[in-house]
């Protein structure tokens, strides 16, 4: 079966830093940034983009709608063998 | 394994901020499910086409600047009065679609002829209900839906049933009305009772859109802020301590 991998986009100015994607990621993808964003928030951000699966769930769950989802499926570079 | 770079395109996008929502950076503060109820709304409103056709209605509490966050015609009531106002809206342009959006000091303290009379005229509109159990907008107060033993500023060391009576669970007393179609319950914790959310909230409007009467979505919400709690210790707090008393799910649909 192809294998979903997914990436985030975090509108690091909108971010308030409020930790409920982070909480909300299956797969520990998103951390808060040490820096702070012009309001002074620690933004989100992929601390480990490769565990991201593009599920949505940290976006959906995001209360200032600061994130957008991409998702691919991957094709095997190998021919399944039945 | 593609690079997070190449997956970024426009035919990879799977979630994006709906058109709805306007660029203004909502007031509230970081966290608050206010916020994710709005983006809820949008959507529904964006997926079924009405963006043109449908009204809201903004309360008094932290939600009354509602109308800057979604981009359709907004009317502003007075402190609990929405549920008359949408009812003089939705009579006025019956071709519209008219919904309320009320915290629980609005919907449950000041406004509950309002809301009780409206719901029992079986007025055909929306209500949504956010029920953080606390008046977050003017510092936290105890709210008639503030939980046994909870603090608030008005009740620093918990709410004394004895000394300020019973928490009000209106919606339960919402469903019993003739003139309610659908009542349900809901909350926006997890990503999977976010989709639960926008399912209900899809079907109150498609109710009015079949004339029904009057729909009720109440979403059991967080005050970060009042509750004196991080965000993600206000979700949990809410699970072990809020949905135990404001269960979740349909309570009437006809
Ligand atoms: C007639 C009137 N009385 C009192 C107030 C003060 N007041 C403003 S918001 C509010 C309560 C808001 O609580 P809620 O409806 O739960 O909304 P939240 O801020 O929690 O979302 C009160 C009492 C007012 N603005 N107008
Ligand atoms: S949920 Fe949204 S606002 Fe909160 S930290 Fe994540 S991206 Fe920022
Ligand atoms: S899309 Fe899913 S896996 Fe990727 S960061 Fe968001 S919650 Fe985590
Ligand atoms: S005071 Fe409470 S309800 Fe108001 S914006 Fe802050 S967290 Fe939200
Ligand atoms: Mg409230």
């Amino acid at each position: 079966m192809a294998k979903a991998k997914g990436a985030i986009v975090v509108d690091t100015v909108t971010c308030k830093g409020c930790n409920i994607c982070v909480s909300a990621c299956p797969t520990q993808v998103i951390k808060l940034a040490d820096q702070v964003n012009g309001k002074g928030y620690h933004y989100a951000y992929m601390a480990n983009p490769d565990a991201c699966t593009g599920c949505s769930n940290c976006a959906i769950m995001c209360p200032d709608t600061c994130i957008t989802v991409y998702r691919v499926k991957q094709t095997s570079a190998e021919p399944t063998i039945h | 394994m593609a690079d997070t770079y190449t997956i970024i395109s426009p035919e990879n996008l799977v979630y994006k901020k709906t058109d709805l929502l306007l660029d203004n950076v909502m007031h509230y503060c970081p966290g608050c499910s206010h916020g994710t109820v709005h983006k809820l709304i949008a959507e529904v409103i964006d997926e079924m086409g009405i963006q043109e056709s449908t009204i809201g209605i903004a309360p008094v509490g932290c939600s009354v600047l509602a109308y800057n966050y979604i981009d359709i015609d907004w009317q502003e009531a007075a402190h609990g009065r929405a549920p008359a106002l949408a009812t003089a809206v939705k009579r006025l342009m019956p071709d519209k679609i008219v919904f309320s959006y009320q915290g629980d000091g609005d919907l449950a303290a000041i406004g509950t002829a309002e809301t009780i009379h409206a719901c029992n005229r079986g007025e055909n509109i929306v209500m949504v209900f956010i029920n953080n159990g606390i008046y977050g907008m003017t510092g936290g107060q105890m709210a008639p839906t503030t939980l046994p033993g909870m603090p608030a500023s008005t009740c620093p060391t918990g709410r004394d049933v004895k000394r300020d009576g019973n928490p009000l669970k209106i919606t339960e007393l919402l469903a019993q009305l003739p003139g309610t179609c659908f009542v349900t319950r809901h909350s926006v914790h997890t990503p999977g009772n976010v989709r639960k959310t926008k399912k209900a909230l899809r079907k109150a409007f498609e109710n009015q859109l079949a004339n029904k009467g009057t729909s009720l979505v109440e979403v059991v919400s967080t005050c970060s802020s009042g509750w004196k709690m991080t965000p993600v210790q206000s979700n949990k707090w809410m699970e072990e301590n809020m949905l135990p008393y404001y269960p979740l799910g349909d309570i009437k649909d006809e």
